[in-house]
């Protein structure tokens, strides 16, 4: 990865969007560095998964968005839609909560991996092949020449979400958003993603926007944290600030309301 | 609208939203259509449908609308009279292997084991034979009429019900609201009537309308081979039979042929509207909508 | 702990539930393991996704028949529910199961399910409108359809439903896992306080430990198909005993704002088909000794107390 990456990969400014004449979001900022974990905490409803999809210029029917989502100089929101198709999935990819439904159940895990290689980077079959291996190591998938030629349906809910993530990978994104990638996890298995995930965004340089519920896996693996109530983030910070000293009441509340006080648990 | 107990207010207030949209609107005015039409033949027909009074084969024209086959017989008035003869018997075939393809295949699905091999290798029997030469040999076998004729596309037709009741009835059965109600103790007939059977009318009741079509047609083939209508009277799928002879006189076979056709459109669309009025997810997405 | 004399409400002992798949090794779901449930106690079973806690609660409730091993309501055996209607005598366990989207019938109002509850109990009295409004939803919600609620609503028609037909035993397996962050604690909340206000005993079924922790009286911790640790739940929490436990426990990201990744369970779970030999968690475990890859520690045994490792094997000599 070059040095240039390390500055802001993705910006987002006074983003708004309205449903059907309701408003979701009232003017969101946000700034993914590359390398950098970006915390996006909330209760649901307030919007974080709705930024997440708009990131990705995935809107849902009958939506408008205003503001600016700048990316590689460009604003997503004023870009073509053949374009955003081809940014969408290669420049910036997405991994989904639910592995389960997110893979597709009838296809190997090859075909899953190379389609996507083959679309965007227009390389052949046998190339596309080795890299999904070579992708497949990288999430730490044993026998990874295997695992190709096996369904989703053969794998458990971890290493599912493992492949999920490669495929997200296999065009070599500069952001990867991941909505609540751990929620549907057991909680040690959800260990091991958030390390994968850690180490992926330190080793590729990639900028990671982690929208979560999970205040203890927001502690765990980002850098920066904003908080949302209502189409708002309400605060932004360092980790450490955020979650040891919120400035911001609604932040408060939410410590307040977990089932484990922080630093309760260390054995 | 009502505000009596707790069934009462649904059917009433939601039937008519869903059948408002055109496709059912086409569906009910043509499937009406021909109801009148059936029901008003002798009235409307310009014609006796069996008499052979007008000159052979004739195009389209003054005095005979949709032209004349190669008996002299006047077509339009064959085809109204044929509705009289086609649709009640098509309607009564469908009707009698949703009934008995439906309850048997629902009985395979929900109690298993023997009840469902016995079922099933009974269905399996009936589908290592061709349809049409089974229904044949039925038909030959009970006598050629008409009613024996739709008793052998019956003995046919359920094995398709069964199976697609049974599938559905597979996946239903397992959902928890099922398990549920069995916890709390609903006896196993209970639980298949309340529970099962209302999930899985929709897509038997679409297949259903989908295979009056080919209901129609198998009839029509067993009148046209002699076991089903006799020869003079005037059955649609006899009709389309007998025009493949003179096939430039294209008339012969096109009308009849078109009658099928929208009978089937009619009944497809129908088919769809009911599904749609019955779940009452999809009702509310259509009052939402309408509103 | 002592037993009262009339014994617990539930009483599972030695079960073993198998699942046959023809052409397919058979899986013991349950392999031979122990739980209790006292009247008007909570229990919080846990474990990783296919460790059989589920299996384990559907065989109490006779929706899976046990290849061996007792299963006790009340001092009367659970049979397996066939095609005949379910034994009076049972239906005083009812379940809230995991997927809200699908444990109500999507073609009837909540109403008139919730009302199937009200009839087994024989009750005349309730309307279900009553119980609509004990698990904190309007009253006129009654005429309306499934669809119509978000995914935590449903639950709760769920657990009213349940309750209608009061149970003495009620189980939720996995009632808030499918529901948002905001929902779940009060979901489980309700369930233990509706639970405990009406004198049933409450199974309550969860991978996520850090809400069991906030309603559960007791823990008990499965692996691979037996429970392998059972204890008061702060004595649990705070002084996790069998390496599987502190595993789980270590796996809970803290809130702290430290920046530290939680500690990694390495391995997968074995398959159950397969089981390892010895200590069913030794190929996982830090810990592990030669003997505990030879012979496997029976939990709830004379031999173990309430956590069945050889790491703690009570001396012979001094009954703990």
């Amino acid at each position: 990865m070059t040095a240039a990456q390390k500055t802001a990969a993705l910006t987002i400014e006074r983003l708004r969007m309205s449903i059907g004449g309701h408003d979701v979001l009232h003017g969101v900022d946000l700034t993914l560095e590359a390398g950098r974990v970006h915390g996006l905490a909330g209760e649901s409803g307030s919007g974080k998964t709705m930024t997440g999809l708009a990131v990705l210029g995935l809107l849902p029917h009958g939506s408008r968005a205003s503001g600016r989502i700048a990316f590689g100089g460009r604003d997503l929101l004023e870009m073509p839609a053949r374009e955003l198709n081809e940014v969408r999935g290669a420049k910036i990819a997405m991994v989904f909560q639910d592995p389960a439904t997110s893979l597709h159940p009838m296809l190997t895990v090859e075909r899953q991996l190379t389609e996507h290689m083959r679309h965007h980077l227009g390389i052949g079959r046998k190339e596309a092949r080795e890299r999904a291996a070579g992708l497949l190591a990288k999430v730490r998938i044993p026998g990874p020449e295997e695992a190709l030629k096996r369904y989703p349906h053969q794998f458990s809910g971890g290493m599912r979400q493992r492949i999920a993530i490669a495929v997200a990978l296999a065009c070599e994104p500069e952001v990867l958003i991941a909505d609540e990638p751990t929620t549907a996890l057991d909680v040690t298995v959800q260990a091991g993603i958030l390390r994968l995930l850690r180490g992926l965004c330190d080793d590729l340089g990639l900028a990671v926007l982690l929208v979560t519920h999970d205040l203890g896996v927001m502690s765990a693996v980002a850098d920066e944290v904003s908080v949302m109530k209502d189409g708002l983030v309400v605060e932004t910070g360092p980790r450490g600030q955020v979650l040891r000293e919120p400035r911001h009441p609604y932040t408060r509340s939410l410590l307040d309301a977990l089932p484990v006080p922080p630093g309760e648990n260390s054995p | 609208m009502k505000r009596a107990g707790l069934f009462a207010r649904s059917r009433v207030s939601r039937l008519p939203q869903a059948w408002r949209r055109p496709l059912a609107v086409v569906g009910t005015v043509v499937a009406l259509a021909w109801i009148v039409v059936a029901l008003a033949a002798p009235v409307l027909a310009p014609h006796d449908p069996l008499a052979q009074e007008l000159p052979r084969l004739a195009p389209p024209g003054p005095g005979h609308w949709l032209g004349t086959d190669q008996l002299g017989r006047d077509i339009l008035s064959r085809i109204m009279y044929g509705a009289r003869v086609s649709i009640p018997l098509t309607l009564l075939l469908v009707a009698l292997s949703v009934a008995v393809g439906g309850l048997l295949g629902a009985c395979a699905g929900y109690f298993g084991r023997w009840v469902d091999e016995t079922i099933m290798r009974l269905a399996d029997l009936v589908f290592a034979f061709p349809t049409v030469i089974l229904a044949m040999v039925v038909a030959a076998a009970l006598g050629a009429s008409l009613g024996n004729a739709v008793l052998a596309v019956l003995v046919v037709a359920w094995p398709a019900y069964a199976r697609v009741t049974r599938g559905l009835v597979l996946g239903v059965r397992a959902r928890e609201f099922v398990l549920s109600g069995r916890l709390l103790g609903f006896s196993a007939w209970r639980s298949l009537r309340v529970d099962v059977l209302p999930n899985v009318t929709g897509p038997v009741l679409v297949l259903a309308t989908l295979d009056i079509g080919t209901a129609l047609l198998l009839l029509s083939g067993l009148s046209f081979l002699g076991l089903g209508a006799k020869p003079p009277s005037p059955e649609w799928g006899a009709m389309v039979a007998a025009g493949v002879d003179v096939f430039d006189s294209w008339w012969v076979a096109t009308f009849p042929g078109l009658a099928i056709l929208t009978v089937v459109l009619a009944f497809n669309f129908l088919g769809d509207t009911l599904r749609d009025a019955l779940d009452p997810r999809t009702a509310g997405a259509i009052k939402e909508r309408a509103l | 702990m002592t037993m009262p004399l009339t014994g617990p409400l539930l009483s599972v002992e030695d079960l073993v539930v198998e699942h046959r798949t023809p052409g397919r090794p058979v899986v013991r779901a349950v392999a031979g393991t122990g739980l209790h449930v006292a009247a008007g106690e909570v229990v919080g079973l846990v474990g990783e996704s296919g460790c059989g806690k589920s299996t384990l609660a559907r065989a109490v409730c006779g929706l899976h028949g046990a290849a061996s091993g007792r299963i006790l309501i009340g001092g009367h055996p659970v049979t397996p529910l066939g095609l005949r209607r379910r034994d009076p005598a049972l239906t005083g366990v009812q379940m809230v199961f995991q997927d809200p989207y699908s444990s109500l019938n999507p073609r009837r109002r909540v109403g008139a399910q919730i009302a199937d509850g009200l009839r087994t109990a024989g009750d005349t009295t309730t309307s279900p409108a009553d119980l609509l409004e004990r698990v904190g939803l309007p009253r006129a919600f009654a005429g309306r359809y499934p669809h119509e609620f978000s995914g935590g609503q449903r639950q709760r028609v769920a657990i009213a439903r349940a309750l209608a037909a009061r149970p003495s035993l009620l189980i939720g397996d996995e009632p808030i896992s499918a529901l948002d962050a905001s929902a779940q604690a009060q979901v489980a909340r309700l369930m233990r306080d509706l639970a405990v206000e009406s004198g049933a005993g409450l199974l309550f079924i969860s991978h996520d430990l850090s809400v069991v922790r906030l309603i559960a009286d007791r823990i008990a911790v499965m692996y691979l198909g037996k429970v392998v640790e059972t204890g008061p739940t702060a004595e649990v929490w705070a002084d996790p005993k069998h390496p599987y436990t502190r595993a789980l426990l270590a796996a809970i990201p803290s809130p702290d704002g430290a920046g530290v990744l939680p500690a990694e369970l390495p391995g997968d779970v074995p398959d159950p088909a397969d089981p390892p030999a010895g200590c069913r968690f030794h190929p996982r475990c830090p810990f592990v000794m030669d003997v505990c890859r030879e012979r496997e520690p029976l939990g709830g045994s004379a031999q173990f107390g309430p956590v069945a490792c050889w790491l703690h094997e009570p001396e012979p000599s001094s009954p703990s």
